[in-house]
């Protein structure tokens, strides 16, 4: 029993382990799968481009489309240039343009969210971190066009949740959103980094507990051993899922898209007892 | 018994002349600020706004005595204040969420950490929210989220200004993933605020940090803020970690930020009201 106990206790690390796999797919390796005649656009036209927000157009099964994503690193030198797959200001501004620029022609836009988190540091904070989070928070919450979500790896927070507001929410099977990153919360509540499993169990952090929770719409499944083990595979079960996804949001007139979407969010939280 | 015989107890131990000292706690207290450090006569300090009247430092006030200072002649309806926090996740780290939630209720008199008033302000009908930091350090959780969105609802419906004050160190962390959705909930109730034409201030004081920043308190039609605020997405010591270097004095204080542009004004809170009477009238065309 307490053998059990242990595993359900360290099951949530272990999809946090996964979740920031050095040879899991990363957004590109996604987008090169599902999406043809990707174009980046590149750059937020007030300061710079952010390498660690990967943003273009493309093409869906044939439907012009947008694609917003973090993107990581692979090996040291790309990892330094993608800043980890912590965007700054500039990244988050980049990628509210171009949601803009599809809500402009009608087109949809697919986010893919893996991020640590957006990045703390001096200049981000100079430029406005949190503003430009904020903002996008506002402004995607009334895109005219459908916004499809899905977290395919990390989803770190803030950072997180910038590119995250949207009709349907999905998440990979070895997924995780929270709040704070599970050795954020340990150095805090238990001033020890190594507490970071537990604070991973206490967080409710993985696939099944966000569903539960009414966070995220659908868990996509990932193949056998996790997403890292098969790429193609990978993508061909994530293709299906924004395909239904994006039919669903299709459906709907604007007017009842948009009320969709608030009324999702709406309904997020727990208070007097009730979730 | 003989005719005088003492009724009463004896006079206790009179104190020693070395302990004889004039109690002084309550009447006075010392300004927070380190460089300034005065002693200020605590009736002062209450009528000064709790600012220093030497160094003009900011205290920290609770959010009843923020709308009681905000509101004409400190009149107020409180809205939604039944609405009480729960444990979504069982939380437990090294006591349980509920008795901590139990503790800052006993502590600060309220169910969570925002209040909700609304009444006049220089004579404009408004709503406004303020949080209290006393309460688990002002972190938004669901109940924040929900009485703040259904502040701007109200807002919608009866066409007023709304104006939140923040303070607040973010996120709640005990109620994971739901804190961070609140973020995005507030945020879309004021995309419909915004469509609607209506007015939002939002005043930072300090301090105002992670995910309450990254969403309602940067998204005011105007943003201000009170003076020496730590306003903030990253907390100091996670950016020292992260680059390893050492921060520039002054760094997430209202003045850096206003220097990058990130803030309308820095208003000192004795002319707060005023500042928040000429914006009343100034958006006045759409109440």
């Amino acid at each position: 029993m307490e053998i059990v106990d242990k595993v359900v206790q360290d099951e949530p690390m272990a999809r946090v382990q996964l979740a920031r796999h050095d040879k899991r797919p990363y957004a590109l390796d996604f987008i090169e799968r599902i999406f043809t005649d990707f174009h980046e656009l590149h750059g937020d036209r007030k300061f710079m481009d952010d390498a660690a927000m990967v943003c273009g157009m493309a093409r869906f099964h044939g439907q012009p489309v947008v694609v917003i994503s973090h993107q990581k690193g692979r090996d040291v030198k790309e990892r330094q240039a993608r800043n980890f797959g912590m965007p700054k200001p500039d990244g988050y501004r980049k990628a509210l343009r171009i949601m803009q620029l599809a809500d402009k022609f009608n087109r949809p836009v697919f986010t893919l969210i893996d991020t640590p988190g957006a990045y703390p540091g001096i200049d981000a904070e100079e430029r406005g971190q949190a503003e430009a989070i904020a903002v996008n928070l506002r402004e995607m919450s009334r895109l005219k066009v459908p916004v499809i979500v899905t977290i395919t790896g990390e989803g770190g927070s803030g950072g997180a949740l910038a590119i995250g507001v949207g009709d349907s929410i999905n998440i990979l099977e070895n997924g995780v959103y929270s709040v704070i990153t599970p050795e954020g919360c340990a150095a805090i509540l238990w001033k020890d980094a190594a507490m970071a499993s537990r604070a991973a169990s206490s967080l409710k952090l993985i696939a099944t507990d966000l569903l539960k929770l009414g966070i995220v719409d659908a868990i996509i499944p990932e193949p056998e051993g996790g997403a890292h083990a098969d790429w193609d595979e990978a993508a061909r079960l994530l293709d299906h899922a924004l395909q239904e996804s994006l039919k669903r949001s299709q459906s709907h007139s604007v007017e009842e898209r948009l009320e969709m979407r608030y009324r999702k969010f709406r309904l997020m939280g727990a208070v007097d007892g009730k979730l | 018994m003989s005719w005088f015989k003492r009724q009463t107890e004896k006079i206790g131990e009179i104190a020693p002349p070395e302990e004889r000292t004039v109690k002084t706690e309550g009447i006075f207290v010392k300004c927070d600020n380190e460089d300034c450090g005065a002693t200020i006569y605590r009736k002062d300090l209450k009528e000064n706004l709790n600012v220093c009247p030497t160094c003009g430092h900011h205290f920290r006030i609770t959010a009843k005595e923020r709308l009681h200072m905000l509101f004409d002649d400190g009149q107020y309806e409180e809205r939604d204040s039944g609405i009480a926090p729960t444990d979504p996740l069982h939380f437990v780290d090294n006591s349980p969420y509920l008795d901590r939630l139990k503790k800052a209720q006993k502590a600060t008199g309220l169910l969570d950490a925002l209040v909700t008033g609304k009444g006049k302000l220089a004579g404009h009908e408004v709503v406004i929210c303020a949080m209290e930091f006393n309460f688990i350090g002002g972190s938004m959780g669901s109940v924040v989220g929900e009485k703040i969105t259904l502040a701007i609802e109200y807002c919608v419906e009866k066409r007023l200004p709304l104006i939140i004050v923040s303070c607040s160190g973010g996120a709640r962390m005990q109620e994971g993933t739901l804190s961070l959705m609140q973020m995005a909930k507030i945020s879309a109730a004021l995309a419909r605020l915004d469509d609607a034409g209506l007015p939002y201030i939002s005043l930072l004081t300090n301090p105002t940090t992670g995910g309450v920043t990254a969403s309602y308190a940067m998204l005011g039609d105007l943003n201000i803020a009170e003076p020496g605020a730590i306003i903030g997405f990253a907390g100091a010591r996670v950016i020292e970690q992260t680059i390893r270097q050492k921060l520039p004095k002054g760094f997430q204080r209202s003045e850096f930020l206003l220097e990058h542009g990130m803030l309308d004004a820095v208003i000192d809170r004795r002319e707060l009201r005023g500042f928040l009477a000429d914006a009343l009238a100034f958006t006045e065309s759409n109440h």
